[in-house]
């Protein structure tokens, strides 16, 4: 987020309102972050103890009670690898169009802007509704980490063209009018030009779209399903890290400090996608305004 | 300027990915529809309001469906949570932009930038395992319509912040300058000149996490206790429309699984609304 040109205040005379005003604000910002770190804090402070690198590698025992998450993290790659291979295509393939080649008042690109813009509203359950009526029971693909792939890849569709769109729009307009006036094809200088320029929108929204997939639980459990084995290929059913912790919390009892660990897991891979996300879409904001 | 021949072989390629990324939203409402209309021919609209309770069975004569405790659930938890969480995130937007000293404007930045990031999963966890125990010793049961507004309202109120700080941050730097050249005091200029230019966006923001508030499942099936009632008090557990997929959907059958395909239905129709009206607002553009 951009920082805004910060005024200076000298008032002639502070009124009594002003006062609350400013209590209440600051009461705000200090309850916000005291339950943020009360809640960080509770999750770092009971699952620490039990990460360990057996605990990412090793097999779950006893319904999760006891032993690690290796085949969880293994399902989870590999749902996020079928949603990127799909969604990948055909959200730089949209975005490509929407940027680059219709104008704004055209109506099909109208059209595709506005059903994203529901799809992007759309509840994961009803994902997760969608995706077994469709993959599992219609195509026929049953609970596997394919079906959960895909469904996830529906999901994410909206937030990965949107931020590619972003990047292509970032291109300034010399290049195409540079590129015409070489007489280049569309197809050459959208390879050899628009797409590498616009490359870190692209990055950025794979990023996010990748957060989104691994926060994912309610559009999972009826697609990839529950299974915790380690998945021998795409068509097995996979447990996603997600899931296993719903799964440890309201289903195990007993099941809390894996779950305190697992929680733990998800939140640093978060937080590390998130981080590449924020700091190459920042230093690319950097980058184009010095330039 | 003339078209080669893999320019226009490059238009329809694209056309066909935007056509395919365009008509998923209409797939899923025809999958949903197809997949509700033997509840909706056997069971009837009517009946899902007016049943005498919630017992589906897989033959629609012998089941019952009333849908409506669960659609209060949704509406009074989205609401509640809305309640909240619209104050608290304009004031966290506030805060950073007018209120705190530069450095902790951008650690407060940080921090909510992390928690919108953090998954439903995990808030549902901590509500489970903190929350809803504290709620228990003030007024048992513990697992509450209570207890799933605070965790929505923590779960929307990153976002919510974050939009706001966006309007706010488009707000031109002028109104500010001549605010301060008339001698507005700080709130008075929060008031009377911020809030008017930055309201279309922080409304459109709002808008949307409603629709985010409707649509969650997890973290609210987690805390809410689940069963379908009519909340009196705020201290009642409550089942909503999506926590009730969640929970049914793994052994549901026949008329009862379709069933949950119009509770879905259900959902999709009210995020349309909402989107609809965030369009409206927004004039086309609620994505900057």
């Amino acid at each position: 987020m951009a920082e805004a040109a910060r005024p200076t205040f000298r008032p002639a005379h502070t009124g009594f309102t002003d006062t609350i005003a400013t209590v209440v604000v600051w009461l705000i910002a200090i309850i916000v972050t005291g339950v943020f770190v009360w809640l960080l804090s509770d999750i770092i402070w009971h699952g620490i103890g039990q990460v360990s690198w057996r605990f990412l590698t090793e097999a779950p025992r006893n319904a999760g009670r006891a032993g690690g998450i290796g085949p969880i993290i293994v399902s989870t790659l590999l749902i996020l690898a079928v949603c990127i291979a799909v969604a990948m295509p055909l959200g730089v393939g949209t975005a490509v169009l929407l940027a680059e080649f219709t104008s704004s008042d055209n109506l099909f690109g109208r059209l595709v802007r506005r059903s994203l813009d529901v799809l992007a509203g759309v509840p994961s359950i009803v994902f997760g509704l969608f995706g077994n009526a469709f993959f599992c029971v219609y195509l026929g693909m049953g609970f596997s980490i394919l079906s959960g792939g895909l469904t996830l890849a529906c999901m994410t569709l909206p937030i990965l063209i949107r931020s590619t769109e972003e990047g292509f729009r970032a291109v300034p307009d010399e290049y195409r009018l540079g590129a015409a006036a070489l007489g280049m094809s569309r197809t050459s200088s959208l390879i050899h030009l628009l797409l590498p320029a616009a490359a870190p929108g692209l990055l950025v929204g794979m990023v996010l779209g990748m957060g989104r997939s691994i926060a994912e639980t309610a559009a999972l459990i009826f697609t990839s399903g529950y299974v915790d084995r380690m998945p021998q290929s795409l068509h097995d059913s996979g447990r996603s890290l997600s899931i296993h912790i719903f799964d440890l919390s309201m289903n195990v009892a007993g099941g809390d400090a894996n779950a305190y660990a697992s929680a733990l897991v998800l939140i640093v891979i978060l937080l590390i996608v998130n981080s590449v996300a924020s700091w190459t879409s920042d230093r690319w904001l950097h980058k184009r305004i010095i330039s | 300027m003339s078209r080669s021949r893999s320019d226009i072989f490059l238009i329809w390629a694209l056309r066909c990915c935007a056509a395919i990324a365009g008509a998923i939203v209409l797939l899923i409402g025809a999958f949903l529809v197809i997949e509700s209309m033997p509840a909706l021919q056997h069971v009837g609209i009517t009946r899902f309001f007016t049943d005498a309770s919630w017992h589906p069975s897989a033959d629609a004569s012998q089941g019952t469906f009333n849908l409506a405790p669960m659609l209060w659930g949704t509406l009074l938890a989205m609401s509640g949570s809305v309640l909240l969480a619209t104050p608290l995130g304009i004031g966290s937007a506030v805060f950073c932009h007018y209120y705190a000293p530069s450095s902790i404007a951008k650690f407060y930045r940080r921090l909510i930038e992390l928690l919108a990031g953090i998954p439903s999963v995990v808030y549902g966890f901590w509500g489970l395992v903190v929350l809803v125990p504290l709620i228990r010793q003030l007024q048992p049961p513990g697992p509450s319509l209570l207890a799933g507004i605070i965790i929505l309202t923590i779960m929307i109120l990153p976002t919510v912040a974050l939009m706001a700080d966006a309007a706010l941050t488009n707000v031109p730097a002028q109104y500010l300058r001549g605010a301060a050249a008339l001698g507005l005091s700080r709130w008075g200029t929060i008031r009377g000149v911020v809030f008017p230019a930055a309201k279309s966006g922080i409304i459109t923001g709002v808008i949307l996490q409603t629709g985010r508030a409707i649509g969650e499942t997890m973290a609210i099936l987690m805390v809410c206790g689940n069963v379908v009632q009519t909340p009196s008090r705020i201290f009642d557990p409550i089942r909503t429309l999506t926590a009730n997929i969640a929970l049914e959907m793994a052994y549901a059958g026949g008329d009862h699984r379709s069933a949950l395909f119009v509770s879905g239905l259900i959902l999709l129709a009210l995020i349309v609304v909402l989107v609809s009206a965030a369009e409206v607002h927004s004039k086309g553009r609620i994505y900057g």
